[in-house]
């Protein structure tokens, strides 16, 4: 009788054990905004801006966020990893296990369709109507992101891909007169770097790559031609192309040693150790500001900048966002983010800080000095572009297997393959 | 009634475990194979039953076979390394030498180290930088006069390189397996076998060795499941770089990414079925093992 008692009592214990599992699983989605110990409700912002630059500009707009809001708080939730890849995969099972944080980061553009089709995003377009915001943002950026006339997304800012960063003193010492404007020049500028026996071109992790050939496609064939790429039917399998991935792999016979992340690999320019890379401007805050965050390097002196090769007059952009998903927790707490984000207050302080220009018209031009000033005055006159590898052109499965074909062709060095794997990636994912 | 007194309370104390297993394990693995046999190729639609078609395509795609030739060359490497190296340890150890306690404590330390933190640091240690940008392992062979290498960037052998994190950390667990079957060779055998005149390399290759036959066997099984599953080292190490590809990296791509559930559970299944291939033998040979004693 008492083993009995014993058996029944352990197997009535195991099984309340995990029905109270089953209910705190359960419970969390309906779960109240959680509140810190003074009362004051969280707000969870996903990001990954963790490195120097970029988590200087969040925590800029984190203060003015939490002075206009005295009742909430900033939960700071992000992600390390250069263009969001990590943080992607953990978002992506939040989302699933119905989760979300009040606030996700994403690239504005291509990347959102996915969370969109899927249901996870709210439409926005009732907030862009309620502070008029399709009256501050370019006309062309609205279009862009709009997904059958809705808004899933707030701009914060526009990133320009295409940027050639070079050390202005390895190159007067391999004797190149100046940044290469075409892609012949950028070649036989490499080849003079060689012969002085610095990396002529340093590149990162294999997205860093893909990030190159972005830039190397879209001057080999043009704005136009590039564009035409990401519209449904597109000949990835053209002679234009197969030029272009033929320069990308002259090009890459000049890179260096692949380094863990961007960042390293821009800090082998600014320490003289590389004469060119080629890397969105985010690089710029990171050269420019001061050590804890950034290098404290000089502009024009210790590193310099110029459109890279053969893209002039093209801002092949980017812009990172801010979401509203379905079933946020603090919902409220969102909105007031998400207003300061797309504000001008918010924008202003967040930018000069991340190196990029704010999505808005009205900003205030002083703020934006040196690179930034360059930019702004792009922005205004170039033909627009949208990325591959930060979201704007590519969904995400497109950009996966991109991602892959590159990553092949890294080992194989088959160009050939190259071409075929990204015409296969264009049939099986372009809309 | 009276039967049932017997076999009931054992059977309601395993119950709780047996149906978690059931649902979480098991009822999960028939899940995955349930998707995987499904055409679920991204996050929204329902997915139509087409068979082992998934298991077949997935071999016509030039990185499926990059992410096996590298996951069987890390598991060459690794189960090897860390066979021999423990053994290695575990020979010296039996040798009774001073302070065998420490060294035995210091060899097994890196088991208390998640493959993530392992990664992190070997990262680093494995910088494909040469010369004057050499850090970590290159700066120290620039140093002593020894070739840089890529390490785990190397085209050809950068999975052999990225087996070292791995025996680095494995291998104090095999040499405690061994050296726990090290000692249980009954020293009257040994000296048997000395009197009949046998050498002292003799001994172990005949009296010795043959007794550490199943010990072997479990660290085989061992090594290869967690080889043939490798995800964290990968990741910490490299991220999902094409170069370091494995077949649960490739299977996190195309599920995070790639948004192709069916896919991924593909690879899963796939990794699954490795991973029994190894283990299921074992079983049977264990299970046959016990009736006969």
């Amino acid at each position: 009788m008492r083993r009995w008692l014993a058996a029944v009592s352990i197997t009535m214990a195991s099984v309340l054990g995990l029905a109270a599992c089953g209910g705190g699983g359960g419970g969390q989605t309906a779960q109240a905004p959680a509140a810190s110990g003074d009362g004051k409700q969280q707000v969870e912002v996903f990001s990954w801006w963790t490195g120097p630059g970029e988590a200087d500009g969040l925590q800029a707009m984190r203060k003015i966020f939490e002075d206009q809001n005295p009742n909430y708080t900033f939960f700071d939730a992000a992600v390390a990893g250069g263009s969001g890849d990590k943080a992607k995969a953990l978002l992506q099972s939040k989302l699933q296990a119905n989760t979300p944080p009040d606030t996700f980061q994403g690239h504005a553009g291509a990347e959102l369709q996915g969370y969109i089709k899927a249901g996870h995003l709210e439409d926005l377009t009732p907030l862009y109507d309620e502070l008029k915001l399709k009256d501050v943002f370019p006309a062309q950026l609205v279009e862009q992101i709009s997904v059958d006339g809705k808004i899933y997304s707030v701009p914060v800012n526009i990133h320009r891909s295409n940027v050639l960063w070079f050390n202005p003193s390895v190159l007067k010492e391999a004797g190149v007169a100046g940044a290469p404007k075409t892609i012949e020049e950028f070649l036989a500028a490499l080849e003079k770097v060689k012969a002085t026996g610095k990396i002529p071109l340093s590149i990162g992790s294999e997205w860093t790559v893909t990030h190159l050939l972005e830039s190397v496609l879209l001057g080999t064939l043009g704005a136009d031609a590039y564009n035409a790429l990401f519209k449904p039917g597109a000949d990835w399998n053209g002679p234009q192309v197969t030029t272009a991935l033929q320069n990308f792999a002259k090009i890459m016979e000049y890179a260096g040693d692949p380094q863990d992340d961007w960042q390293p690999a821009a800090k082998q320019v600014a320490d003289g150790q590389a004469a060119f890379t080629i890397m969105g401007d985010w690089a710029y805050g990171y050269f420019h500001n001061p050590p804890e965050g950034g290098l404290g390097k000089t502009s024009k002196t210790d590193f310099d900048w110029a459109p890279s090769p053969g893209t002039e007059g093209t801002y092949l952009w980017l812009s990172d966002s801010f979401t509203l998903p379905k079933g946020a927790r603090n919902r409220d707490g969102a909105m007031a983010w998400l207003k300061v984000a797309a504000g001008k207050e918010g924008q202003d302080a967040f930018n000069p800080k991340k190196g990029s220009i704010p999505a808005r018209k009205d900003a205030d031009q002083s703020l934006y000095t040196d690179y930034l000033a360059d930019a702004l005055k792009d922005w205004s006159s170039d033909k627009l572009a949208g990325s591959i590898q930060h979201g704007v052109a590519v969904n995400q499965p497109w950009l996966a297997a991109i991602n892959e074909a590159v990553g092949l062709y890294l080992g194989s060095k088959d160009v050939k393959a190259l071409q075929q794997g990204l015409a296969d990636a264009a049939t099986a994912n372009a809309q | 009634m009276r039967r049932a007194r017997t076999w009931l309370p054992g059977l309601l104390l395993v119950a709780p475990s047996i149906v978690l297993i059931g649902v979480f394990v098991y009822g999960m693995l028939g899940w995955n194979f349930r998707v995987a046999m499904t055409d679920q190729h991204d996050a929204v639609s329902e997915g139509k039953f087409v068979g082992l078609q998934n298991f077949v395509d997935i071999w016509g795609q030039p990185r499926w076979h990059l992410s096996v030739n590298h996951a069987i060359v890390f598991t060459i490497v690794f189960v090897l390394g860390a066979l021999l190296l423990g053994w290695l340890l575990a020979f010296l150890m039996e040798k009774g030498i001073r302070g065998e306690g420490t060294f035995r404590a210091i060899y097994l330390f890196p088991m208390a180290i998640s493959f993530v933190a392992t990664g992190i640091v070997w990262r680093w240690l494995m910088n494909s930088g040469t010369q004057e940008r050499a850090v970590g392992l290159n700066r120290l062979f620039d140093w002593i006069g020894l070739p840089q290498w890529q390490w785990f960037r190397d085209p050809d052998w950068g999975m052999a390189a990225m087996a070292l994190p791995a025996i680095w950390q494995m291998s104090g667990y095999v040499m405690a397996l061994f050296l726990a079957g090290f000692r249980g060779v009954p020293e009257e055998l040994r000296e048997a076998a000395r009197v009949d005149g046998c050498t002292e390399w003799g001994v172990y290759r005949h009296v010795v060795l043959p007794l550490l036959r199943p010990v072997t066997l479990s660290a085989l099984i061992i090594l290869g499941h967690i080889s043939l599953k490798v995800f964290d080292l990968i990741v910490a190490v490299s991220g999902k770089q094409i170069i370091t590809d494995v077949p649960a990296v490739f299977m996190w791509v195309a599920v995070f990414d790639s948004n192709d559930p069916a896919k991924g559970a593909t690879i899963a299944s796939y990794i699954v079925l490795s991973v029994a291939i190894f283990v299921i033998p074992y079983l049977i040979w264990s299970v046959r093992k016990e009736r006969r004693s």
